[in-house]
């Protein structure tokens, strides 16, 4: 009898790989949808089964082709894996569950084969990284999940996608490429790809020039991918013309994956290694993540279309977490790691209510949800739990990770009140875009000339739409009163970030 | 003397980034960027990384331009105004290069035997390849078996990369959509339509390919079965000389796009559909998937192949060649769709 359990770390990635083949086979409508969301559900058990046996202590290695690391790939899950894992493959899963009305009207039938096993590869390859021990198979499985998301994004009606993807594609793949130069340029140095080798082998080179410049291509190229300002600009209009249910998909967990590497590889590989590389890790980050939450915040306070106001609100929550990592302290990765999770919890919720918006009013701009809240009234409840939590009101998520981080700044002194007034003056700015949102769906008067058309036509979304979007609403509020999941995990991943830092 | 060579490729390469770059005319910049990659495949070759050599000639230097000139014929043939922020790239580039410069003064002197890359792993893949695998190309016994599932990811950017180009040029454009009638009348139109293109098919597929030049058309079908048989070879002698599943692929896919070019895309896609591309793109992807189930459910991890059989080295050899057929089957189907996806593209 064979132990499937071994086996959880491949499996992960494996399930939607091989899936994705198989679901452009299949030709009648519908069938290549079925196919991704019981793939997604799968590997959403998968991550389930593998926090679990973490939070029990348990550490999953898997030796890929059974070759001993570092000369074979070897795949690794800790609480830090195992909380991304979670993330995105709990992302996939409600996207695919919720959005199927939606991405019918957005997908022509003959490609939807070809859009759900994009879907699937981009699922692969964001889970492929955060299970991976390995340089070189983190740069394979970042080509297959970029790849995949190009096509996602440009996978709707809306043309103004191209030019969008075009971008973020340029973007992307010079973010990749640095990426993979600075992984050479180690390579050169150590022999090595195996990441935990590498951070043994890297002591003896440490203070020569290629090691150097590879820490400096490696953080910018993640910082690229991870959206980190002011390499910001690619995310605002792919995030804001891809298919909707492609950007609850994607905004809950894409960029997530790029910081977890930039935190994993310059915790693990540099910062034992270099001398005063946390000090110019925090030196170099902690400016550009408070430039991020300000201006982050402060463009989205002015933009009126509902998906382009929140993705730079994700500009500004990137900024969040990198905040928390630049304190290089325990309850600051804790923070950063916590945001990592309820930030998903909340955007994913807030995209969700985005899409129940759109199946019934044509164009997502502030003015035209005008009254939105009379004919909706349950997207519009699941938008202001989500958007209480992304502001950070007592009770929800986004509460927690605004308590502990702000925790993890008083520690650090003088420098740590600043910080504390940058975030509580963003969490105001919060509130405010986020009001902007709700008083015309509430308070609003639909303008007089739309009023027949609407009234005959709008009602609530679609009921499958509305349960997922309350499932996640709910869960915004779960964990704000009961957060030892997220914190659990979120904790010993410090605890491992830190454990090699001097 | 080696090196001299070198320094005149390298020379050369210098010169023909800066002809693409300057060049207006795109045609130029394309068959620029060929000759380039040609350049660099002679450079690896001097390297002794034959493998790389040869991918980077079939893919790099043949499939790569002809794509690019697909893509041409779908566009203008000269670059549009510069745009503004054309300074602000130079000066990444310039920066970027100063740095990589910078990094090479600490680096190990070339072919050093005590640098770090041929001190820590590469003596054991020498001794464990002989040991375990037994094939000469140690290079093939790296990405298929020791490496593989790197090279299963690869196969999936391939497969990625074709489902996206698949995705994005099967919308056809909107003005050429038929628009439904109702009514006999209008079943009438439409089989006078249906008539009248299938006349112009007729006569495009009449124009197209190069039927009418005898020389290069009675030359080209020729070679295509040469190509063919090296393409084979290339696939199946992957473990004693250079070689691959990649390159193999790039290869028949050449060979068959030479075909489209000499009697017609039409033709071609008589001759293989696109429903069998199709299959042999998700076909390649899940033969190499299935080797990994297979040794999961013989008690071994996934691509563990020395569970296949009794003997681990014949294992191994079953492995090798299974997964390399899935690779080579993917590369082939997938070039060949984006090959169509363009040349299609022309005649709507």
């Amino acid at each position: 009898m064979i132990d499937w359990s071994v086996h959880l770390p491949a499996l992960q990635v494996i399930v939607p790989m091989l899936t994705a083949p198989l679901a452009l086979l299949l030709r009648p409508r519908g069938l290549a949808w079925a196919a991704a969301l019981a793939a997604s559900l799968f590997a959403f058990a998968i991550a389930i089964m593998l926090t679990l046996g973490v939070l029990n202590g348990q550490t999953f290695t898997y030796q890929m082709g059974n070759w001993p690391a570092p000369y074979g790939i070897e795949l690794g899950v800790d609480a830090f894996s195992a909380l991304l894992l979670l993330v995105i493959t709990g992302a996939s899963a409600l996207a695919l569950l919720g959005g199927r009305r939606s991405l019918d009207a957005d997908i022509e039938e003959e490609r939807q084969p070809l859009f759900y096993a994009a879907w699937l590869l981009a699922l692969a390859g964001l889970v492929g990284i955060p299970v991976a021990a390995d340089a070189f198979n983190v740069f394979v499985f970042m080509e297959i999940s970029s790849l995949a998301s190009y096509v996602l994004i440009a996978g709707g009606r809306d043309r103004r996608a191209l030019p969008a993807v075009f971008k973020y594609l340029i973007m992307g793949t010079i973010g990749a490429t640095f990426y993979l130069i600075g992984v050479g340029l180690i390579y050169l140095m150590t022999g090595t790809l195996n990441l935990a080798d590498m951070a043994l082998r890297i002591q003896e080179v440490a203070d020569q020039k290629p090691i150097l410049v590879a820490a400096g291509f490696i953080t910018i190229g993640l910082a690229l991918k991870a959206a980190v300002f002011p390499l910001h600009v690619w995310l605002p209009n792919a995030y804001t013309h891809a298919p909707n249910v492609v950007t609850v998909f994607l905004g809950a967990c894409a960029t997530k994956v790029s910081l977890y590497l930039l935190l994993r590889f310059d915790f693990f590989v540099f910062q034992p290694n270099l001398v005063g590389h946390e000090l110019q890790f925090s030196y170099f980050l902690m400016p550009l993540a408070v430039l991020a939450i300000l201006i982050g915040s402060g463009v989205a306070l002015f933009e009126t279309n509902l998906k382009r106001l929140f993705a730079y609100s994700s500009v500004a929550q990137i900024g969040y977490i990198l905040l928390g990592a630049s304190l290089i302290s325990a309850a600051g990765l804790t923070a950063s790691v916590v945001l990592m999770f309820n930030h998903a919890l909340a955007k994913g919720t807030l995209f969700l209510a985005i899409t129940c918006l759109a199946m019934r009013h044509s164009g997502l701009h502030l003015n035209n949800i005008a009254d939105a809240a009379k004919h909706m009234p349950w997207t519009m409840g699941a938008f202001v739990v989500a958007g209480f939590s992304l502001v950070g009101v007592p009770g929800t998520a986004g509460f927690i990770s605004k308590w502990y981080l702000i925790t993890a700044a008083l520690e650090q002194g003088t420098i740590g009140i600043a910080l504390i007034a940058v975030i509580v003056a963003s969490s105001l700015m919060a509130l405010v875009y986020v009001w902007r949102v709700i008083e015309p769906a509430y308070f609003g008067d639909a303008k007089p000339d739309a009023q027949d058309f609407e009234t005959a036509t709008t009602r609530e979304a679609p009921s499958v739409l509305l349960a997922v979007t309350w499932v996640a609403a709910l869960a915004n509020i779960y964990y704000g009163l009961a957060p030892s999941l997220p914190v659990t995990l979120s904790s010993n991943a410090a605890e491992i970030l830190l454990r090699y830092v001097p | 003397m080696t090196v001299l060579f070198g320094v005149f490729l390298l020379t050369l390469m210098v010169i023909t980034a800066l002809a693409m770059v300057h060049t207006k005319h795109l045609f130029v910049a394309v068959v620029l960027s060929g000759i380039f990659s040609l350049l660099m495949a002679a450079n690896f070759f001097l390297l002794d990384a034959a493998d790389v050599a040869l991918t980077e000639a079939a893919i790099g230097a043949g499939i790569s331009t002809v794509l690019f000139l697909g893509a041409l014929a779908l566009t203008g043939e000269h670059e549009h105004s510069r745009s503004s922020n054309r300074f602000v790239a130079l000066g990444v580039v310039v920066v970027t290069t100063l740095i990589v410069i910078y990094a090479t003064f600490d680096k190990p002197r070339f072919g050093d035997p005590m640098a770090p890359v041929h001190q820590h792993v590469a003596p054991w893949y020498f001794d464990t390849t002989r040991e375990a695998i037994d094939i000469p190309n140690v290079v093939t016994a790296v990405l298929a078996s020791f490496r593989g599932y790197d090279t299963l990811g690869e196969v999936f950017v391939v497969f990625t990369a074709g489902i996206g180009i698949l995705f994005l040029f099967s919308v056809s454009p909107p003005s050429r959509k038929p628009i439904p009638q109702p009514g006999s009348k209008g079943i009438q139109q439409n089989f006078k339509r249906t008539l009248a293109k299938a006349k112009d098919t007729e006569v495009a597929e009449e124009s197209e390919g190069l039927r009418h030049f005898l020389i290069p058309r009675v030359v080209g079908r020729l070679l295509i079965p040469f190509i063919l048989l090296f393409g084979l070879y290339v696939q199946f002698h992957g473990d004693y000389g250079p070689g691959g599943g990649f390159q193999a692929g790039a290869i028949i896919a050449a060979a068959i796009i030479l075909y489209a070019l000499l009697e017609g895309e039409a033709q071609a896609l008589r001759v293989i559909p696109q429903s069998v591309l199709t299959g042999l793109i998700a076909g390649g992807a899940l033969l190499y998937g299935a080797v990994g189930i297979a040794t999961i459910l013989l008690g071994g991890n996934f691509l563990d192949y020395s569970v296949l059989a009794a003997d681990p080295i014949a294992g191994q050899h079953i492995g090798i060649i299974v997964i390399e057929a899935g690779v080579g089957i993917t590369v082939t189907g997938v070039l060949l769709s984006i090959f169509h996806a363009f040349a299609g593209r022309r005649r709507i």
